[in-house]
């Protein structure tokens, strides 16, 4: 890591971090000069947020070190990081909802045993801070009547009452409309200039180049990167966040599409909080074609997708599948797209896709348990189940071949195979695949991906959704992508990384 | 003409006073805990393990303050057994009230028996100061005969145990806990979002902890009030089910402690108006079964909770044992 | 993050782990035997001696376990879908009303066995519709079950009380309670199955509802895992957000278990009712909704585990009459907590001994724990 003139706000050194099997932060070295805002970048589940949870001292690392303003020191409690004068606004809000903001500021830093006396001094306090930062806010009004750009300023607030002098904000423009963004930007700026260190994570592009000083990139855990902005492009740190994967190729034959079976129109999609996360998006996948659907993560795909397929209702909007309209803005049913064939493979295996409690046979009937091929009379047909997951098991060699045992007892990518061998032997003529490989090892990944191509040569519809762009490029026949909830663009399958890569940050009209 | 003084008579709101005040410190007691988010089915047990404890030390002792401090003592400790289970091992809270409910009746009895050998009762408290009795507040026999507030002040607000005043005591004390201290703005905070309280650096399970005992503290009264002052001695499941109509005043009040005491007033008042009524009509209605009042609490209760008249909407954090996430 | 828990072998997981549960919860009752100066010992040996020890204890002991069968099924079913039916009480004694019914108006006219079958539907019936409003409160509005079916055991109570001190009492009487079912609306004694083991019987209450029981043990474990019902129900219970994904209907499945669970609960009030009081009287469920709760604890919600935990409890409540005459501080109010204790140990503290027991499997067969980490990845 280069070292500048300026003075270290913090310091991290070899930090690690496992969940279980999964190691969450690998050897990370981080350097925040004082001062500046500094970027950190990566694409969900990069590891971000354990790395500032380590800071903050809601997780301890399993080894490494830390320094705030170069005094080595131990944060096993988010006490001891507020006492370092580190504060952190959460990507989920920790507010109490029927609160005032003046109840919420003091929660843990009330001065006394009664509350009077730290009110009225939360209140003068507040007053000056609205005045330093221009961070106006109602000190009465109760958080769940707040639009949720002032209930993150209440999270500054929070954290400034305290006496934070590093500031660190987790995907904090997630939750907030563009012209919100831009004054959380101004707030930052002036957060800076007052001397206050900033660390903004972000999964977003165009955030990076619009605030920050700094960037460091995350990958898989570890820190790739680390560049001063000015010095830096949109180009190179899209290559960085999605590196440089060996890419695996996948032999296939030029698409022959068909009809269009799943047709999309202006489909509107709000999430449970009320934000719209899909926009009037309108696409078509035909017969024997595989469309990809790019795009970081959190932009609407996931909505889309559950949308589409009778799991979420949608706001407005038409979907027809095989020319016939669907019901999707209310009393959507997704046993009913089944039975006309509609197959889809969730993103969430563990918590959508599969019961893990289940043994392996009952699911791979889940959502398939009315067919009459699992059923005699009243009874379930164990016996045909058990044949027909057998069955599945050797044609998609899942493993260890035992379909009496609990699925959670099967690897990542063999659980991923019984979500595939169940929705794929249905013969759907629409097949939805979310995030097909995620948390799948390699040699699983390039079973699944000619699994995929096979069933767009046997003439289905295939819409593909990923993150990961290598995936969508080797297996798609069109790609679209998606950034804060629209379609911004369509390409061949021949499109570059850094094409796609720009359209996934939303700089398209910026930059080209 | 008749009935109204029948049904709004002095004797009624006497003694609606005195059957709302267990309700009362039962209900304010799982209002401390519920409202840091640990669901409490088991006020039940709690206040009867209060009555017997209370109750046998207050014969042993020939004090009802020794007997007090005993219930108090066994209420608190089924309240940590609660929190045993519900917050350091993270089980099912319903479950663990559940269970409460009978290990407090069965040893009840068990114990009772073996102590005293009465079937299961204790030995009634006739000894001088074993028992909490009315206390004749000053001036009430000199005002007894001003006209409207001599009646109201000698007949209804004096001649209660101290416990009943105690126990309306208890409300304006846990409104301003509750709102003016910082345990109670920790404690509010705790039962909508533990992870909001987690985060500003405070310990979620010693603050649940400290809630659940301030439920067992208050259960204790509750269920020395039933065993050492209302009555004199301990019967065998004496709180019938006092428990769970404290639950549902607690519904029934939103989890606020003004809205608490009138919740109890209103489930006391039927109680009390069930006697006066048994056996007389009401007019243009007829005579209306005793049951129907004795179920009334609970199928207000039910009412309230389907949403017809107002939404009861418990804590947010309630039932739900606090697991960090990642 | 990985889950909590890491995977031990399924033996440990299914039998070791209960049974160090349950013989905590046995050794603290033992401790309050203790507590009270008496021999834990010699109670146990009293408890067995009085509940198998002769022709009559067993038959009681199977009487008594024919209620926690039903409402033990009650309460397991209600738990496959992530339910907690606490109303087997109120639902089995507002069910009585659907065996005493049919019993007083047809004991003249049918024979038992038919008056059997009207009965047997209208206990199922009336549980099925005490269960009905707490479910759809539930599954429409939100309102928790618990509370919901807490309060309609309450009431349950009072309507019971005003209609047996009302309507149901025969002119004349004093006790609140119907009059005597004539001799052929009473269920046939079980005497004989006794005597086919060769065990001498004076009288015992014993009567065909036991049968009906096991048969409905059999029913309910087909209903969860050999039926699609019992599928979804599963499906629901495990993992909501996957019931969505299936397409099943969530609001129907938790109507639809809750009138089951309620259904079994109420076809409880055979036994006492038709088959051993021969009347309907009040309080005779007795808390046996209560104990349901315990025994589905105790049987991991499994049939076969039910019958045995049912048993177990049919036991302590015979043999507990047979020790109240020989010990004088034991009553069989003993009973009572060993319930709560089994419901704390079993239920609520279910995991407390885990990590214990896992260190000890991870020293002596590291690989043995290793197994389930995979898989749980993010």
């Amino acid at each position: 890591m280069r070292e500048t003139g300026g003075q270290s706000a913090i310091r991290l050194t070899g930090i690690n971090k496992s969940f279980g099997a999964v190691q969450a932060n690998r050897d990370i070295d981080l350097n925040v000069e004082r001062g500046t805002i500094h970027g950190i970048i990566g694409e969900n589940g990069a590891g971000k947020s354990t790395l500032m949870s380590i800071l903050y001292g809601f997780y301890q690392a399993d080894s490494g070190e830390i320094a705030i303003g170069g005094e080595p020191i131990v944060i096993d409690t988010p006490n001891q990081a507020i006492a370092a004068g580190i504060g952190m606004v959460h990507q989920h809000f920790m507010l109490v909802n029927n609160f005032t903001v003046l109840e919420n500021i003091i929660l843990g830093a009330e001065g006394a045993a009664l509350l009077s006396g730290g009110i009225a001094n939360a209140r003068a306090e507040l007053e000056r801070l609205e005045k330093e930062y221009g961070l106006d806010v109602d000190p009465d009004a109760l958080i769940e009547e707040l639009p949720v750009g002032l209930q993150q300023r209440v999270e500054i607030l929070k954290a400034l009452y305290r006496g934070a002098d590093i500031l660190i904000l987790d995907e904090p423009t997630g939750v907030l409309t563009p012209a919100e963004a831009d004054h959380l930007f101004r707030i930052l700026k002036q957060l800076k200039e007052q001397g206050k260190t900033v660390v903004l994570i972000t999964h977003k592009l165009r955030e990076i180049m619009a605030v920050t000083d700094n960037v460091s990139v995350m990958r898989q855990g570890t820190i790739v990167a680390t560049r001063k902005t000015a010095e830096t492009t949109v180009e190179e740190l899209a290559e960085l966040m999605v590196g440089r994967r060996v890419l695996l190729r996948v032999d296939k034959q030029a698409a022959s599409p068909g009809d269009v079976k799943l047709k999309v129109e202006g489909l509107t999609v709000k999430d449970s909080r009320g934000v719209t996360m899909v926009d009037d998006v309108s696409l078509e996948v035909r017969a024997g074609e595989i469309v990809g659907i790019a795009g970081v993560a959190g932009n609407g795909q996931s909505q889309l997708v559950e949308a589409v397929s009778g799991i979420r209702n949608a706001e407005k909007g038409t979907v027809l599948l095989g020319g016939q309209p669907i019901r999707v803005t209310g009393g959507a049913d997704p046993a009913k797209l089944r039975r006309r064939g509609m197959a889809h493979v969730p993103e969430d295996r563990h918590h959508m896709g599969l019961v893990l409690s289940f043994e392996e046979n009952e699911n791979s009937i889940l959502g398939y348990h009315h067919d009459d091929a699992y059923n005699t009379g009243l009874f379930q047909n164990i016996d045909a189940i058990r044949d027909d997951a057998r069955a599945k098991m050797e044609k998609y060699d899942i493993r260890p071949v035992d379909c009496r045992l609990k699925t959670a007892n099967f690897s990542g990518g063999n659980q991923q195979k019984i979500v595939l061998a169940r929705e794929m032997e249905q013969d759907p003529s629409v097949l939805i695949v979310a995030q097909p490989t995620r948390g799948v090892d390699v040699g699983a990944i390039e079973f699944i991906h000619r699994r995929i191509i096979e069933m767009r040569d046997a003439g289905k519809a295939v819409l593909l959704v990923s993150v990961e762009l290598d995936e969508i490029r080797s297996l798609s026949d069109r790609i679209l992508v998606m950034f804060a909830g629209k379609v911004v663009g369509e390409r061949g399958p021949d499109a570059t990384e850094g094409e796609l890569g720009l359209l996934m940050a939303g700089v398209e009209k910026e930059v080209a | 003409m008749e009935f109204f003084s029948l049904i709004f008579g002095l004797n009624v709101f006497d003694s609606m006073l005195r059957v709302s005040a267990p309700l009362l410190l039962a209900c304010l007691a799982g209002l401390y805990s519920e409202r840091s988010g640990v669901f409490d089915i088991g006020l039940e047990g709690k206040m009867l393990a209060g009555a017997f404890a209370g109750a046998s030390m207050a014969y042993v002792s020939g004090s009802a303050w020794i007997g007090l401090l005993a219930a108090i003592a066994a209420s608190v400790f089924l309240a940590l057994v609660h929190g045993f289970a519900s917050i350091t091992h993270r089980g099912n809270q319903i479950v663990s009230g559940v269970a409460i409910n009978f290990i407090a009746a069965g040893s009840a009895v068990i114990l009772g028996q073996a102590w005293f050998r009465q079937g299961g009762r204790t030995p009634s408290l006739s000894a001088e100061g074993s028992r909490f009795t009315a206390i004749e507040l000053p001036g009430a026999a000199a005002m007894a005969d001003i006209p409207v507030i001599g009646p109201i002040y000698s007949g209804l607000i004096s001649g209660h145990s101290i416990l009943v005043y105690f126990a309306f005591l208890m409300v304006p004390v846990t409104w301003w806990v509750l709102f003016r201290t910082r345990f109670g703005l920790r404690l509010r905070a705790v039962g909508e979002n533990p992870a909001a309280v987690d985060t500003a650096g405070i310990s979620v399970t010693w603050l649940r902890y400290r809630a659940v005992i301030c439920c067992g503290v208050l259960c204790g009264f509750a269920g020395a009030y039933l065993a050492v002052s209302q009555n004199a001695g301990f019967v065998k499941d004496m709180t019938a089910g006092r428990g769970f109509i404290a639950l549902a005043a607690l519904i029934f009040a939103k989890w606020r402690p003004v809205n608490a005491m009138f919740a109890c007033l209103l489930f006391g008042y039927l109680d009390a108006v069930a006697i006066v009524l048994q056996g007389k009509a009401i007019p243009g209605i007829g005579q209306v079964p005793v049951q129907v009042f004795q179920a009334l609490p609970y199928v207000l209760t039910v009412i309230l909770l389907a949403g017809f008249i107002g939404k009861a909407i418990p804590p947010k954090a309630g039932g739900m044992p606090y697991v960090k996430e990642r | 993050m990985a889950t909590p828990y890491a995977k031990l072998p399924a033996w440990v997981d299914y039998g070791l782990i209960p049974l160090i549960n349950l013989a905590v919860a046995f050794v603290v009752a033992g401790l309050v035997v203790l507590l009270v100066g008496e021999s834990p010992v010699k109670a146990a040996t009293l408890l067995i001696k009085g509940a198998f020890g002769s022709g009559d204890g067993i038959g009681y002991t199977l009487f008594y376990a024919t209620n926690f069968i039903f409402t033990g099924l009650a309460v397991a079913l209600a738990f496959h879908c992530g339910l907690f039916n606490i109303g087997g009480e109120g639902q089995a004694y507002f069910a009585g009303l659907g065996v005493a019914v049919p019993c007083l108006a047809l004991d003249g006219i049918l024979p038992w066995y038919l008056i059997f079958l009207v009965a047997i539907g209208g206990s199922a019936l009336l549980g099925a519709l005490w269960a009905l409003i707490p479910a759809y409160l539930q599954a429409k509005r939100g309102s928790h079950i618990v509370i919901t079916t807490i309060m309609f055991n309450f009431i349950a109570a009072s309507v019971m009380v005003y209609l047996l001190v009302g309507m149901l009492k025969p002119a004349g009487s004093m006790a609140p309670q119907t009059r005597t079912f004539l001799e052929g609306a009473h269920l046939p004694k079980l005497d004989w199955l006794l005597e086919l083991f060769g065990a001498s019987i004076r009288s015992t209450p014993l009567n065909l509802s036991f049968l009906l029981a096991l048969f409905m043990a059999v029913v309910v474990w087909a209903l969860i895992w050999r039926t699609k019902l019992g599928y979804e129900i599963r499906t629901m219970g495990f993992s909501p957000p996957a019931a969505r994904y299936a397409g099943i209907n969530q609001a129907k499945i938790i109507i639809i278990t809750m009138m089951i669970s309620g259904a079994l609960a109420g076809m409880m009030a055979l036994n006492p009712v038709m088959g051993d009081q021969h009347r309907l009287q009040l309080d005779f469920v007795a808390g046996a909704g209560f104990v349901g709760i315990a025994v589905a604890l105790m049987g991991r919600s499994h049939p076969a585990g039910i019958i045995p935990a049912a048993i177990l409890f049919g036991m302590l409540y015979q043999g507990g009459a047979e020790i109240a005459f020989e010990m004088p501080n034991i009553s069989r109010d003993m009973i009572v907590i060993i319930q709560g204790l089994v419901i704390l140990f079993a239920g609520a503290l279910e995991h407390m001994f885990r990590p214990t027991v896992q260190t000890i499997f991870a020293s002596i067969r590291p690989k043995s724990v290793e197994l389930g980490t995979q898989g749980s990845e993010g």
